[in-house]
């Protein structure tokens, strides 16, 4: 593990000689097509007073919030106050929790991604999603990892080694892994893992990226690393990220979105808007109490 | 360096040694208070040799009611006591207790080892008799009651086995794989009564699956003289197929468990569809589970005899065509082998039973090797910079601290 860590160190984004960042460029300046993929560019996500039940339970009320596109909206709020529960609603995967219901409209550019005709899977290869464990699929090459949507959603692409080194730039990922891209995913450490998932969501180019605590299970330097890449997607990728790392969320967002549930209460937005004034002059006092580390 | 540093060493040495009062230096000594001396190998070897010689004196000298069961009871009783006893007076009573327990367990164990080697070496010894090469290339033909046990042979039985146990998988193997999908994929309210079904399926005895072929394919066509519904391999790989579903399906099942849900959420969050789930990411991530679990069931579909003896009924020549005429397998050999009334027949069933041995124990062997493989790979991955000498240094750093 401890060897890894210091690849890593070595490898930050201030390294890079001016030689790489040709190579990646000319890497960029190169157009892969995926066939069937998501329309390119970021989209606007926005939920109208969306709810979610579990079972007969109501676990999140009557939320708006529009998150822009291009943009990094962060999610914040203590456990069970339904962050993750609205992150899963946003594509689809809360659906496939057993007992599971909703309401509420989530409008990708415009349209209803609950509208009846539309699939889920061509939902959610619009909108992907980076979960809190690293989970690459253990039976599959790095290589296999990043390529794994086109094979999972039957999509083609015109340079597959192009598409790999590309996704893996832009996860920050490549100069670690371009000469083990054989290897099986699972040998990588817990950061790289992360970074490896990132890579695998970015490579059929969504046009929403949900994360959800994507750092708690990863130490400070690749906590940077992924925080950096948040960072670059900034512009290309709308962003929602769940955290509980309120210095990480105050980093890496442009809105946040304060979350709250009082005792067998749903949850609900108490609060949003852009990211310094909700950190720093934030209208409802709960928010203050919560930024400021006195409960939660 | 060493020059740099030893003149402030010795001085440090020297002011502590001024100011501190000369104390003697402990002797230090590596104690394991669990440790199992050579002279405690003495200490039991010795409480066995008098507890022996005790009851020997008590079962067959000074009584005559000498039994053989209640001599190696009174021994073993006795020996425990004189054990105890001599221990407790070494290491006290804790420990003493520890290792009285210790032996009664290895020597339960013991117990339980004994029949199972008392088997193996029976049929190893009987079958090696009659087992030689023309063994796997003759069948029965021309074989007579007073030729020598080692004339003639089981090829036939082995070509039946394989094809049987071979058409059996090609049935099961598809079925079981979808049962195992429908139990732990499928969020049907109808996996309780399956799983419940699989489960009393597995405890069917064989020979009704044997009965039930008997009964619906093979008694109703029996005037069409269709020889495909007759006593053939076909039958027999059907009964087989029968035994073996439930067993690959709730092991292929328990495997498919294992697979951690993250990774089917992953799959799903990037637009696959839920079949596709299955096929592209959770079965390739169980592959070696999967393949132990067909060699399971072919070991034991392998060793069924019951299921055989109304299905493919036993031939004493070669038949390689399993889908007409009734054909030999090895266990239906060993039966009817070692029912016949001369020796050399017996022979060459306990050479039959021996061969089905060496097959069974070599697809267990077959079923460890993937399993282990799979774990080993792990177990490397997840400690890549830990090198082996320092665990080991470790260990013995442990060893030493106990």
């Amino acid at each position: 593990m401890t060897d890894v860590d210091v690849v890593v160190e070595s490898d930050l984004e201030e390294n890079l000689t001016e030689s790489d960042r040709d190579k990646a460029e000319k890497i960029f300046a190169k157009n892969v097509e995926i066939i069937g993929g998501p329309p390119p560019g970021p989209a606007t996500l926005e939920a109208k007073d969306a709810c979610a039940w579990f079972g007969d339970r109501l676990v999140l009320e009557g939320v708006d919030l529009v998150m822009p596109k291009g943009q990094v909206t962060a999610l914040i709020g203590p456990s069970g106050c339904g962050k993750s529960t609205f992150l899963r609603l946003l594509n689809r995967m809360h659906e496939l929790i057993p007992g599971a219901a909703l309401d509420g409209e989530i409008l990708l550019d415009g349209d209803d991604i609950y509208a009846t005709g539309t699939r889920a899977q061509q939902v959610r290869m619009r909108i992907g999603m980076v979960f809190q464990k690293p989970n690459p699929f253990p039976a599959m090459t790095i290589r296999e990892n990043v390529l794994a949507a086109l094979k999972l959603a039957r999509l083609k692409c015109s340079d597959k080694d192009t598409l790999v080194e590309q996704s893996l730039i832009r996860a920050g990922l490549w100069k670690e892994v371009r000469d083990r891209l054989d290897s099986p995913g699972g040998a990588l450490s817990g950061g790289q893992q992360q970074r490896l998932c990132i890579a695998r969501s970015l490579a059929v180019h969504p046009n929403v990226l949900l994360m959800d605590e994507p750092c708690s299970a990863l130490d400070p330097t690749s906590t940077r690393r992924v925080e950096e890449t948040i960072d670059e997607l900034r512009g290309e990728v709308t962003v929602v990220i769940v955290t509980h790392n309120m210095q990480q969320a105050q980093r890496v967002s442009d809105l946040c979105a304060f979350f709250l549930a009082a005792e067998n209460q749903p949850g609900i937005v108490v609060e949003q808007g852009p990211t310094d004034v909700m950190f720093s002059t934030p209208t409802d006092p709960r928010t203050l109490d919560y930024v400021q580390g006195r409960f939660g | 360096m060493t020059s740099t540093i030893d003149p402030d060493t010795t001085a440090t040495t020297k002011t502590t040694t001024t100011r501190k009062p000369p104390s003697k230096k402990r002797k230090r000594t590596a104690r394991r208070p669990r440790e199992f001396t050579n002279f405690d190998v003495w200490i039991l070897v010795g409480s066995l040799i008098s507890a022996i010689c005790l009851n020997w004196l008590i079962f067959y000298r000074l009584t005559d009611g000498a039994s053989a069961f209640g001599f190696f009871l009174g021994s073993y009783v006795t020996f425990l006591v004189i054990f105890a006893a001599v221990s407790a007076d070494r290491v006290g009573r804790l420990v003493a207790t520890d290792r009285l327990m210790t032996v009664v367990v290895v020597s339960a164990a013991t117990v339980v080892f004994i029949p199972l080697v008392l088997l193996i070496g029976y049929i190893l010894v009987e079958g090696l008799k009659a087992l030689r090469p023309g063994f796997f290339f003759n069948d029965q033909q021309g074989i007579t009651p007073i030729m020598p046990a080692t004339s003639g042979g089981g090829y036939h039985a082995i070509i039946g086995t394989i094809e049987q146990v071979g058409l059996a998988l090609f049935w099961s193997l598809p079925l079981a794989l979808a049962a195992a999908v429908f139990l732990n994929e499928s969020r049907s309210k109808w996996r309780r009564p399956v799983r419940i079904f699989v489960d009393a399926m597995s405890g069917l005895p064989s020979i009704v699956a044997g009965l039930f072929i008997f009964a619906t394919l093979i008694l109703p066509f029996a005037k069409s003289g269709n020889p495909l519904f007759g006593y053939n391999g076909l039958m027999a790989s059907l009964a087989l197929a029968i035994t073996m579903l439930p067993t690959i399906t709730r092991t292929v099942e328990v495997v498919l468990r294992l697979v951690p849900d993250g990774l089917r959420e992953a799959s799903l969050a990037l637009g696959a569809s839920r079949a596709r789930t299955v096929w592209s990411v959770v079965f390739p991530t169980s592959r070696t589970g999967m393949t132990t679990a067909v060699v399971l069931g072919i070991a034991r579909a392998v060793g069924e005899t019951a299921p055989l003896l109304f299905t493919s009924f036993g031939y004493d020549l070669m038949n390689s065509n399993p889908f007409a005429g009734s054909q030999e397998s090895l266990p239906l050999f060993v039966y009817r082998n070692i029912r016949k009334p001369d020796i050399a027949a017996v022979q060459r069933g306990f050479a039959g039973a021996l061969v089905l041995m060496l097959i069974v124990l070599g697809l267990f062997a077959v079923a460890r090797f993937i399993g282990r493989d799979r774990s080993k790979r792990r177990a490397k991955a997840s400690r890549q910079s830990v090198s082996t000498t320092q665990t080991s240094k470790n260990q013995l750093a442990k060893g030493v601290a106990k």
